[in-house]
């Protein structure tokens, strides 16, 4: 554009202007906002949220303290011991996550051979002290209780992909 | 005002102005709150979001969750900052900010004190308002607030110089420093505002006033350091300006004064230029509406126009700002000046 040209736009404000009829538009478009406690957006069956250890139909745990999550756990977040049960079965006595060490990648979730600790699709868990996000296997399994229906129906949606 | 003092005697005539004073300066505060969430809104809207809807409906009430929020944080003084004048400078600035309305009519016969020399009064006002910036810059004693104070005044006191001489124009239109009557000099339909002036047909003064109305509302967004021209607090370098170091009620104090001085310019464009209180068809429909609410409808137009502004135009770099204020509207300004000036002397009264 030559500088005369140039001159007589910026004298007029025509960029202001084009901007100006741009912004009105915009103006009245449909909003993008969420209105976040409210409405919440989509979550993938993929999702990496607050653990959750699962039980059987029968209420027994699934659990066999096999030590894999503990053992792939990159941040080294879990804490894991075991004793023999007085029925002869093998079960944790202390199942530890610490939320703040872990990086939630999902490896726990990938390693366990009976699906029992998985990653729900709780990602609302923010506390006011360090003290409580250290998870241990009470709070643990009352998550699986309390988010079941949402994570059984996740692994069911993923399933196909594995 | 001195009015009132006769007519009621010197004490009760006192209280009389104190009250007018009073209210007028709730009215201000109250009508500011609902401006800040407007200017939220329009930004929010521009950008496809919805701004502030939690608190009150529409999120009405959420300038004054913010008001108590300020005012129960805690006041920190930085080390070393010069306790007196850091926290005299946001009180300059609010009260400067109060002080200028003093002289703005916004009905027949609703103004505190109708000055004769009132739009040199607002002149002086605006003029002060760069030490509170400048004092706070100094005194928080942090490098940062010190640039910020320093680009500040070295804009506010280029844009005043163009400001100075566009409002001489419109005081030579309209033969007059007192602002009531440079409305009254309005009245009648938009074809007398001072934006066209018409009336000084066959000489084809609007080709000098609204460009005169163009500068004016730059000057103005420069001279209340908004954006485009917010470099004193730029955000991506300068943090905040020389409101860094300020936290609690003395940044709550540079923040309404800054608004108000955004208003104020809003005010004085509506008055110098759009005709003030006057309707633009002074025919049934238009006249029915009190004068009082044409004022405030003209004011938040602009207060409008600068939140649109703020949403769309990059900011200016520091030379650009320079050489926009003295290179062109300096000289364009002093042009206008002389051609409105050759048609009062020649063409009105000549």
């Amino acid at each position: 554009m030559s500088r005369i040209a140039q001159t007589i736009r910026g004298a007029l404000l025509m960029d202001f202007w084009g901007a100006f009829g741009l912004g009105m538009k915009y103006f009245f478009r449909p909003k993008a906002t969420l209105n976040y406690p409210f409405e919440k957006g989509p979550l993938s069956p993929r999702f990496r949220g607050q653990h959750a250890l699962r039980r059987y139909p029968n209420g027994e745990e699934r659990c066999i303290a096999c030590k894999l999550c503990e053992a792939i756990c990159p941040a080294q977040a879990i804490t894991i011991e075991a004793e023999e049960r007085a029925d002869g079965s093998r079960r944790t006595t202390r199942y530890d996550i610490d939320m703040v060490k872990c990086i939630y990648c999902g490896f726990c979730e990938e390693a366990c051979p009976v699906d029992a600790i998985v990653e729900g699709p709780n990602f609302e868990f923010a506390a006011e002290t360090r003290e409580e996000l250290y998870y241990d296997k009470q709070k643990l399994l009352e998550n699986g209780d309390r988010w079941e229906r949402e994570i059984a129906r996740n692994l069911e949606l993923d399933a196909p992909y594995r | 005002m001195s009015g009132l003092i006769e007519q009621f005697g010197p004490l009760w005539g006192t209280l009389a102005v104190v009250g007018q004073i009073v209210a007028f300066m709730i009215v201000l505060l109250l009508s500011l709150a609902f401006l800040l969430l407007m200017d939220r809104k329009v930004w929010a809207a521009v950008q496809m979001r919805k701004g502030p809807n939690v608190v009150g409906a529409f999120g009405l009430l959420q300038s004054f969750a913010d008001f108590l929020k300020f005012v129960f944080k805690e006041i920190v003084v930085p080390a070393g900052a010069d306790r007196t004048l850091f926290l005299l400078a946001p009180l300059i600035t609010f009260t400067l900010a109060f002080i200028a309305w003093a002289v703005i009519p916004v009905a027949p016969g609703w103004v505190i004190a109708d000055l004769n020399v009132g739009l040199l009064y607002l002149f002086a006002i605006s003029s002060l308002g760069v030490y509170g910036i400048i004092i706070g810059g100094w005194a928080s004693n942090s490098k940062y607030p010190f640039l910020g104070s320093l680009r500040s005044a070295a804009q506010m006191v280029s844009y005043e110089v163009s400001i100075g001489f566009i409002i001489v124009t419109v005081m030579l239109l309209a033969g007059s420093m007192n602002l009531t009557a440079i409305v009254e000099a309005q009245a009648g339909g938009f074809w007398h505002w001072h934006l066209l002036a018409l009336d000084a047909l066959p000489w084809p003064i609007f080709l000098v006033m609204l460009p005169m109305f163009g500068m004016f509302f730059i000057s103005a967004l420069a001279e209340t350091n908004r954006p485009p021209f917010d470099l004193p607090e730029a955000e991506s370098e300068l943090v905040a300006g020389y409101q860094v170091e300020y936290s609690s009620t003395p940044y709550l104090l540079f923040m309404i004064g800054e608004y108000l001085n955004i208003v104020l310019m809003c005010a004085m464009a509506t008055i110098l230029f759009f005709g003030g209180w006057h309707p633009p068809l002074d025919i049934a429909p238009f006249t029915w509406i009190h004068p009082v609410f044409w004022f405030a409808i003209k004011v938040v137009f602009f207060f409008f126009m600068f939140a649109m502004v703020k949403a769309l135009v990059p900011r200016y770099r520091y030379d650009q700002l320079m050489r926009l204020g003295w290179k062109i509207f300096l000289p364009t300004a002093l042009g206008a000046v002389a051609i409105v000036g050759a048609y009062v002397t020649f063409g009105a009264n000549g």
